[in-house]
C-alpha cells in the first residue's frame, strides 16, 4: 500500500491507542459492573468498603449498665427507659477511652420535644402528657424539678413538692 | 478517486463506529440476567416506618446528622419528619421545620410565604407524622441518570455514592421523585442517606432507628423470612410512597393515608 494511505490509518490508531492508554490511567483497576448489572451496578468497588468504614459514633446503650448500674436501675421501670441514653447524653463513641466523659445535655429543648402539647388524637402525640413550653415555667430547665430518670409527676424532686 | 482529506475523514467515521458499540460484543450470559432481576446474596435490606407511632420528637434526624456528619446547621439532611394535619373543613397543611431536627413544639404550622398557620385544637380531624428517608429503590432512577457510575446499587440493595468519582451534575437530586438527595455542603457532591450502611454491615441497627424511643423505624432483611421487619411487610397492610414511579421503593409504611406525598 502506498505511504499516504497508510500515514492517516497509522494517526488513527495512535489517537485510538492514546485514548485506551489514558483511560487506563485514569480509571480505577476495580472499577467495572458489579452485581446489580449495567444499569445499576456500574461503579468503583472499593468504594463500597470506604462507606464501611465510617466511624460508628453512637453505640447504642447496650454497654451503658456495664459502668453505669446505677443509672439503668433508676430509668428502667420508668417510661423514659425507652429513650436511648445517648439521645440526652450524646453519642458515645469510644468512650470511656475517648471521650473520657460524655455531656448532658439538661436544656429544655430536649423535653420538649415529646412534652409540648399537641393535642393530635391520631397520632402517639396526643397520649404523650405535655405542657405549653410558652406557659409553663418558661424560665426554668425542665431538670429543676423533673427527675429525668423517674420522670412521673410524683417523683418530682423534694424542694419542689415542700 | 478519492482525495486524502476525504479518506481522512472516511476512516475516522468507520472507526467511531467500530469502537462506540462495544458493549454490543459483550457474550450473553444468562446468569447475569437473573442476579440482576433476583440477585445472589443473602441480604435485602428494607425498612418500616410505623406512622402511628411516631410522634414528631425529631430523635432522628438528630442522630443522623451527627452519625452521618451531615453539617448540624446546614437545611440539609438524609432523613426528614414531615407533619401532616388535617383539618374538619378538608384542607391538609403539611411542615417540616428544619427537616424536624429539633422536633414540633408548637401547634403553628410553617407554610413559607404565607406565614404560620395556626391550628385550633378543635378544627384538627386528623393530625400524624411521616419520617421519611432514602427508599433504596430496586429501579432507583438517581443511578440511572447518573453519567459516570459514581452512584450505584450494592448487592444488598444500599444505593451508595461515591464521592471521589462524582462530578457534581445534579441529575441525581432531580431524578429522584423522593427528593432525598442534597449536595453535600463540605464535599460538593452528591448526598443521600444510605441505610447507615457503615452500621448495617456490622451487624448494627441504623443510627435513626436506635434513637427512635417508640420503635416507629425499623430496619430489616427481606430476604430472610424470620426478620420480624420482614414478617410485618409480607402479612400487614403496609404502602409505599409514589407507587405509581416504578421505583419500586423499599420502605414500607404501616398507616399511611393519601395525603401523603
Amino acid at each position: 500500500m502506498k505511504n499516504h494511505v497508510l500515514r492517516p490509518v497509522f494517526v488513527v490508531i495512535a489517537v485510538v491507542v492514546g485514548i485506551v492508554f489514558t483511560r487506563t490511567l485514569l480509571v480505577p483497576g476495580d472499577f467495572g459492573v458489579y452485581e446489580r448489572g449495567y444499569m445499576y451496578g456500574w461503579h468503583r468497588k472499593s468504594n463500597e468498603e470506604e462507606w464501611k468504614t465510617v466511624r460508628v459514633k453512637y453505640k447504642t446503650s447496650k454497654a451503658c449498665p456495664e459502668c453505669h448500674e446505677d443509672k439503668y436501675n433508676a430509668i428502667k421501670d420508668s417510661p423514659h427507659a425507652m429513650i436511648s441514653c445517648e439521645n440526652c447524653h450524646g453519642p458515645s463513641y469510644d468512650h470511656p477511652k475517648d471521650p473520657l466523659g460524655l455531656s448532658i445535655d439538661r436544656r429544655r429543648d430536649l423535653c420538649v420535644r415529646c412534652h409540648s402539647y399537641l393535642p393530635y388524637k391520631t397520632s402517639g402525640r396526643g397520649d404523650i402528657p405535655g405542657i405549653n413550653p410558652e406557659t409553663h415555667y418558661p424560665q426554668a430547665e425542665c431538670v429543676m424539678c423533673h427527675i429525668p430518670h423517674n420522670p412521673k409527676p410524683m417523683n418530682q424532686k423534694p424542694e419542689v413538692k415542700s | 478517486m478519492m482525495n486524502r482529506r476525504e479518506f481522512c475523514k472516511k476512516t475516522m467515521i468507520a472507526v467511531g463506529g467500530l469502537v462506540l458499540p462495544l458493549a454490543a460484543f459483550e457474550v450473553f450470559d444468562p446468569s447475569t440476567l437473573r442476579a440482576e432481576k433476583e440477585g445472589r446474596g443473602k441480604t435485602r435490606w428494607a425498612f418500616l416506618v410505623d406512622t402511628r407511632k411516631c410522634v414528631g420528637c425529631g430523635f432522628c434526624v438528630k442522630a443522623c446528622k451527627v452519625e452521618n456528619e451531615v453539617p448540624y446547621d446546614a437545611n440539609v439532611t438524609r432523613t426528614w419528619v414531615e407533619r401532616y394535619v388535617t383539618t374538619t373543613d378538608g384542607k391538609t397543611y403539611i411542615d417540616s421545620p428544619k427537616g424536624g431536627r429539633d422536633g414540633f413544639t408548637t401547634m403553628k404550622i410553617d407554610q413559607n410565604l404565607e406565614g404560620m398557620h395556626e391550628i385550633k385544637a378543635e378544627e384538627i380531624s386528623r393530625a400524624f407524622f411521616v419520617p421519611k428517608l432514602c427508599n433504596q429503590c430496586d429501579n432507583p432512577p438517581c443511578v440511572q441518570v447518573c453519567p459516570v457510575g459514581a452512584t450505584y446499587q450494592t448487592e444488598d440493595g444500599v444505593v451508595l455514592v461515591d464521592r471521589t468519582w462524582c462530578i457534581g451534575c445534579g441529575y441525581c437530586i432531580m431524578g429522584c421523585p423522593y427528593s432525598v438527595r442534597f449536595f453535600h455542603p463540605v464535599y460538593h457532591v452528591a448526598e443521600k442517606c444510605n441505610f447507615c450502611y457503615h452500621r448495617i454491615s456490622k451487624g448494627m441497627k441504623t443510627a435513626c432507628v436506635d434513637a427512635c424511643p417508640f420503635e416507629a423505624r425499623r430496619i430489616g432483611n427481606l430476604k430472610d423470612p424470620d426478620d420480624p421487619v420482614t414478617k410485618i411487610i409480607m402479612t400487614e397492610r403496609v404502602n409505599v410512597l409514589k407507587e405509581e414511579f416504578g421505583t419500586k421503593p423499599q420502605v414500607f409504611y404501616l398507616g399511611l393515608s393519601k395525603e401523603v406525598k
